[in-house]
């Protein structure tokens, strides 16, 4: 059995120039969302699932780089999706259970 | 297997199963149960938007019985200032992080990159905005006549927000005080991992939010 | 924040005094805690039966007088919400406490002050929600509370303002705590012991953590809303402003379901440290317990509608939540029959734990038997409502969970007070008890299926009842008697029972290998643990030959203070043994206060003091916030 040593002093961090990159594609992202919003795409099918993912995405970056999931013992990702996927889950399931939402 | 250090005669590390701060792992379960809280939230508020049977409505104009007119009542010019502003501040609380992680190290000695108390004074500045913003918001939507025994929408949306609003408001509380003690007796490297539990609250409410704006302010 | 995890340690430890109303009022120590919560939650235990009690003779005969309607729909809904939230939740948080720790191989759990908070929360909380039943005030609304039924148009008296914030509170103290296991479980554990040595009491109780800070939101956010509509107004449940009658009941259910299973995995987890102990056999199919509990949590979630068959939810609805229903009856199954593989060619010793293990299996067997037929949604149209489902629960519930939780009581009784209970009442306690049961639940099925409502507080004469119901009430009598000679055990044993040895049993996890009770420090030094049944591969190699093991010399023990697993006698106090223990406080004692009056201050505004109510919530949030300030700023130790 190895010795690990505490987590912080091994693992890789997010640089200065990663979070940069991050901040830069938040503040995209959200300019495209509200963008769109005003365009006539907002009356497409597509305009729920496009924003959906976008927001999945910054939702997915915040989470991997600066609360760094991605970098860190991989008990914080248990710890994480577990409870993400049961309440993704629940609010399918009372969507559809309300009829907001059909399968 | 994880070490704990040999005793000193005024120290003493606890062993620990994993390696890691008892802390940081409470803080993530607290995180996962967190986001069955809003979910719950979050499904009333989808699940009642629409059946509100009288006005003001998110994202239509509403024509009281009694004839007074009251216009889509969600700002979203404004409430994407505040999101960006909210984005913005977690920015800064990675680079506070990043601050007290490498004080004393070459390229953030004596440069802005390593002021841990500018950076920890700019995200709750910012938090505070973000906060300023939801009082604005929701003192004139009382003014527009929402409030939150209105209709479905007005006890959702402000339960909702407000529920997010008071998360934030802890965690500006939570900044000042380790900004307070940055100023008192300064934050090290080995204070990081409080600094770190501070930065995954703060982050994940920035997250929540993220969740709500599209959800309540963008989609119909 | 000083409570940094190398922060230093005050050389000099005061020893904490060791006796007295100060220190268990100040304890941070887990054996107390736990030893607090079990004495809190047997006195609840004993409430929720007397209110049963006067239910059971309310309803002996028909057209009963015993009480009011009124005081009958109190009646019901404390009985539940006791044994819920006050009884059966608390005597299992009694054994995550005293438990969890030794069986890891730790000195207390990650945060001990947070641990005390746990339980004053409890206390406080338990008071604020029985005391008003004293006053004719108690909650009436079911102990499901369904909205709009309690919203303040139908239920306009303070009863529902005292369980919306009394389960709020308790939420609180169970959230707090789950939060301190999920980590101690993870980051205390002893070397070697990974999480698949780990004791499946200690497994089951990981499980049930999670489920409660997962299945708490929910009904913190259904209680939210239902406090905002009767102080402020809001439309939550409010019919006339379009509200939906159901999203009470779902919010409900996403929290009720999962919490069956808290009520019921710790009872499990100590039927599976009793049988193998009582068979001379490790557990049969550690692997597939630990993969079945985990199935049951997981699926927990995703079975809750199967409580609201009967309310229109839709064709497709009704299936998923029955098929869902009906998936979840495997991995409990399955459990069932790993417990009788353990007891099989075992050497079966029948002490009264053993007894009640046994009778946990069976019993809950029944229970589940009864479950499985609800799961069907058309066959559920006609038990819904009615005494079948009562049947049903408190098969699963007293033959299940009660009758675990007495086998643990029996089982580490000895370990907690150095003595054993006397097998003689012990016999008769089980005996008793077991008929009782059956005498009084079994009738239920027939009494149901035949169209008997529940929460009807009398029902007229030629139905067919009168008999199941006279049964029903002359077994309650039983289970009185048997209560009394349990009480009567249990305090007699404290100081008199027959003093007991470590190794009380002859069992193979680490509990076993401290004194008996154990000193404030657990383990004078932390051992290393070389597979599922440390104490065994000790004491008795030859039953544990066919597990996998590891010996001392393939771990690199690395800490200091580390050694190989054997039965401690050491006597010496931790300051001697220079094990830094951490501080008495009552601070969590005044953050628990000052969020109960938070609380109980916003009841004044039902009576029109606004100023008073102001003036309350204001003083309980202050106390709060300055307690929890002084508790976060001084060291742990």
């Amino acid at each position: 059995m190895t010795d690990h040593h505490h987590a912080d002093h091994e693992h890789e961090h997010p640089t200065w120039t990663q979070y940069k990159w991050v901040a830069i594609v938040l503040t995209a992202i959200t300019a495209v969302e509200v963008w769109i919003y005003y365009t006539p795409f907002k009356d497409s099918p597509l305009f729920v699932p496009v924003l959906l993912i976008m927001s999945a995405v910054k939702f997915a970056i915040v989470v991997l780089f600066y609360m760094h999931l991605k970098y860190d013992h991989k008990l914080f990702k248990a710890l994480f999706t577990g409870p993400l996927i049961i309440a993704m889950c629940t609010i399918m399931a009372l969507l559809f259970l309300f009829k907001k939402l059909s399968i | 297997m994880a070490t704990a250090s040999a005793d000193h005669a005024h120290e003493h590390v606890h062993y620990t199963t994993t390696g890691l701060d008892h802390r940081k792992i409470a803080i993530w379960a607290f995180i996962g149960s967190e986001c069955m809280l809003f979910a719950s939230l979050i499904s009333t508020y989808l699940i009642y938007k629409g059946r509100s049977i009288v006005g003001p409505f998110p994202h239509e104009a509403w024509t009281s019985p009694s004839g007074q007119k009251f216009n889509a009542i969600l700002n979203i010019p404004v409430t994407s200032m505040s999101t960006f502003v909210l984005l913005m501040s977690s920015l800064a609380m990675v680079l506070a992080l990043a601050a007290v992680e490498n004080r004393g190290k070459p390229g953030y000695v004596g440069t802005a990159l390593g002021n841990s108390k500018l950076w920890l004074a700019a995200t709750a500045l910012l938090g505070a905005t973000f906060l300023g913003f939801q009082a604005f918001e929701f003192t004139s939507f009382v003014h527009e006549g929402l409030t939150i025994k209105t209709n479905l929408f007005g006890s959702s949306f402000f339960t909702l927000t407000g529920f997010h609003g008071a998360h934030v408001t802890v965690g500006v509380l939570w900044l000042l005080t380790l900004l307070a003690i940055d100023f008192k007796r300064g934050l090290t490297p080995k204070d990081a991992l409080i600094v770190d539990i501070c930065a995954l609250y703060w982050h994940f409410v920035d997250v929540v939010w993220i969740a709500i704006f599209t959800l309540v302010y963008l989609i119909k | 924040m000083a409570t940094i995890a190398a922060s230093p340690t005050h050389a000099g430890n005061h020893a904490a005094s060791e006796t007295g109303l100060w220190s268990w009022i100040s304890t941070v120590d887990h054996k107390r805690i736990g030893t607090l919560y079990l004495f809190t939650a047997l006195f609840f235990f004993l409430f929720g039966g007397l209110e049963a009690f006067v239910i059971r003779l309310q309803l002996a005969q028909p057209n009963g007088h015993v009480v009011s309607a009124e005081f009958y729909n109190q009646l019901f809904t404390m009985h539940g919400t006791t044994m819920v939230f006050l009884a059966v939740m608390p005597l299992s948080a009694a054994f995550f406490n005293y438990l969890i720790p030794l069986q890891i191989g730790a000195r207390d759990v990650a945060f001990p002050r947070l641990n005390a908070f746990s339980y004053w929360v409890y206390l406080l909380g338990g008071i604020f929600i029985t005391v008003p039943i004293f006053f004719g005030l108690a909650p009436n609304g079911g102990w499901f509370g369904y909205a709009p039924l309690t919203t303040i148009q139908f239920s306009g008296g303070l009863n529902i303002d005292f369980w919306v914030m009394g389960l709020q509170i308790l939420g609180i103290s169970s959230l707090a705590a789950a939060f301190n296991f999920i980590t101690t479980i993870i980051n205390m554990r002893a070397p070697g012991m990974t999480l698949m040595r780990m004791p499946m009491f200690t497994w089951m109780s990981f499980i049930v953590q999670f489920l409660l800070v997962l299945a708490f939101p929910p009904i913190t956010i259904a209680l939210v809303f239902l406090l905002f509509d009767r102080f402020f107004g809001t439309q939550f449940y409010a019919i006339a402003a379009g509200a939906d009658p159901l999203l009470w009941q779902h919010l409900f259910w996403v929290f009720g379901h999962p919490e069956v299973y808290i009520l019921i995995l710790p009872a499990f987890g100590l039927v599976s440290e009793i049988l193998p102990t009582f068979s001379k056999k490790p557990l049969f199919g550690y692997h597939v317990m630990v993969y079945s509990g985990i199935m049951i949590g997981f699926l927990g979630f995703g079975v809750w509608a199967h409580h609201m068959f009967a309310v229109g939810m839709g064709a497709t609805a009704d299936a998923i939540f029955s098929m869902a229903t009906m998936l979840i009856a495997i991995p409990t199954g399955v459990k069932i029959f790993n417990w009788i593989a353990t007891m099989w060619a075992g050497e079966v010793r029948f002490t009264t734990p053993m007894k009640f293990a046994i009778g946990l299996v069976a019993l809950f067997t029944i229970g589940g038997i009864s479950g499985v037929m609800h799961s069907s949604a058309p066959a559920d149209t006609q038990q819904t409502d009615t005494y079948f489902i009562v049947a049903h629960f408190h098969y699963v519930l007293f033959g299940g969970s009660i009758m675990g939780i007495f086998g643990g009581i029996y089982h580490y009784f000895p370990k907690m007070f150095g003595r054993y209970m006397s097998e003689k009442l012990g016999t008769w306690h089980f005996w008793l008890n077991f008929v009782g049961m059956n005498l009084t639940f079994f009738p239920m099925h027939f009494s149901g299926l035949l169209g008997m409502p529940r929460r009807i507080y009398t029902y007229d004469a030629g139905q067919g009842w009168e008999k199941f119901n006279m049964a029903s009430t002359i077994g309650t009598v039983l289970l009185v008697i048997a209560t009394f000679v349990f009480v009567v055990n249990f305090l007699k044993s404290r100081k008199g029972g027959t003093p007991a040895p470590n190794d009380a049993w002859g069992a193979g996890t680490l509990e076993w290998s401290i004194p008996s009770p154990p000193p404030d420090y657990n383990f004078a030094e932390i051992p290393v643990v070389t597979s599922r049944y440390p104490l065994w591969d000790v004491k008795h190699p030859e039953m544990t030959a066919d597990l996998a093991h590891s010996g001392p010399d393939a771990m690199t023990i690395t800490d200091a203070h580390a050694t190989p697993v054997h039965e401690e006698t050491s006597r010496k106090t931790a300051a001697e043994l220079g094990i830094p223990m951490p501080f008495p406080t009552v601070k969590p004692l005044f953050t628990a206060l000052g969020i109960v009056i938070m609380f109980a201050g916003l009841l004044f505004m039902h009576l029109d003091k606004f100023a008073l109510a102001m003036t309350i919530t204001i003083g309980g949030a202050s106390l709060m916030v300055g307690s929890l300030y002084a508790w976060l700023t001084s060291p742990l130790e």
